[in-house]
């Protein structure tokens, strides 16, 4: 049975489209089938976080208007044959798309896929709309800031709202030397707050970056970001994986994973 | 404030977490500042038909019991100093 996740966090910058290159990739290096939808018509990114920039021939937006099958657009990843990119659009807006479309373009992708991962774009607009209509869980990225965090709580009460079977949190780009000094919200602090299950922490690391760059995403390998990364891959599939020692302190660690992923 | 500078500055962290907890009250029950004051001023005008009130340092603020309850139920606090209980007997 295949499921559609969107990603998705309100505010912009906060690691959206990192995450799902790397959800996307550490899926499908477990041998799942997985697609990618870049739903950010006008600022599509996924492309060239996936280092897929220069296969685009086709895109959202034209399957939607039926000048091409889903098929045609569709862009296999050069590492791992399981993988799939449906490109956005970057010379249309927002509106181009309805989410009753989206439904029924998802609806047939779920024949041939394992995970439908949505990339969203930031705010709570139509795009918002379009991303979410379609998908059955959502994973909401914010980092450990006032202002992430703020808009992370309204996307919830957004998605809430809607017929979620599930709502998971991924704290991205923690810094724990500056947890330590008492001068960034901790993991707990952000559960706390948002009252949400928490799938995963993602440090901030400087690999992520270089990743970027050489658009080659780092999910399973030897970074702390990499493990993180992989981590939330065998969470999202169900395994209990238990938080990473440098998630510190590690008993605490224990106690949290266990409170919030009780639903 | 003697005791707090004298074991140093209050960590951002407690401020950041802080200053959510109240900002994101207000924003899940959709209540705007303007409203709030206009809650305020008419609480106000009920409460003086009955007892002399200071209106000037009263306060009312949205909260819920437990930080972490989602789902408890918002409840209106209203911090209202008298200043003289029997106003009608006079």
């Amino acid at each position: 049975m295949s499921e559609v996740i969107v990603v998705t966090s309100g505010k912009g910058g906060v690691g959206k489209t990192t995450t799902s290159a790397n959800i996307g990739t550490g899926l499908a290096a477990m041998g799942k089938r997985v697609v990618m939808i870049d739903t950010d018509i006008g600022l599509r990114n996924l492309d060239v976080v996936m280092g897929l920039e220069n296969r685009i021939v086709y895109n959202l937006v034209d399957v939607v208007e039926g000048k091409c099958r889903i098929k045609q657009a569709l862009i296999r990843d050069k590492r791992h044959p399981s993988l799939y990119l449906m490109p956005s659009a970057q010379t249309k807006d927002k509106s181009a798309v309805s989410p009753a479309q989206m439904v029924e373009m998802i609806g047939q992708l779920r024949e041939q896929f394992d995970y439908i991962i949505l990339d969203c774009p930031a705010g709570i607009e139509q795009g918002f709309r379009n991303a979410i209509a379609g998908a059955d869980r959502a994973l909401v990225v914010t980092t450990p800031e006032v202002s992430a965090i703020r808009d992370a709580d309204r996307i919830i009460g957004l998605l809430e709202a809607s017929d979620f079977s599930r709502i998971d949190l991924i704290i991205n780009r923690l810094r724990y030397d500056m947890v330590r000094r008492g001068d960034m919200m901790s993991a707990a602090d952000v559960v706390d707050i948002l009252a949400i299950s928490l799938i995963g922490i993602v440090p901030d690391d400087e690999n992520v970056v270089v990743a970027t760059n050489q658009g080659e995403p780092l999910v399973g390998n030897n970074t702390l970001a990499g493990k993180a990364y992989q981590n939330i891959c065998y969470r999202i599939t169900g395994k209990e994986i238990p938080f990473l020692e440098f998630e510190k302190g590690v008993s605490f660690w224990t106690r949290v994973s266990g409170i919030f992923h009780k639903n | 404030m003697g005791i707090r500078s004298f074991f140093g500055r209050r960590k951002s962290r407690e401020i950041a977490k802080d200053r959510l907890k109240i900002l994101l009250i207000s924003d899940r029950v959709n209540c705007s500042p303007e409203m709030m004051e206009m809650i305020k001023t008419d609480i106000a005008k009920v409460i003086s038909k009955y007892m002399k009130i200071d209106t000037e340092s009263m306060e009312i603020q949205i909260a819920k019991t437990d930080a972490r309850g989602r789902d408890k139920t918002p409840i209106l606090y209203a911090n209202i100093p008298i200043l003289d209980l029997h106003k009608n007997a006079n």
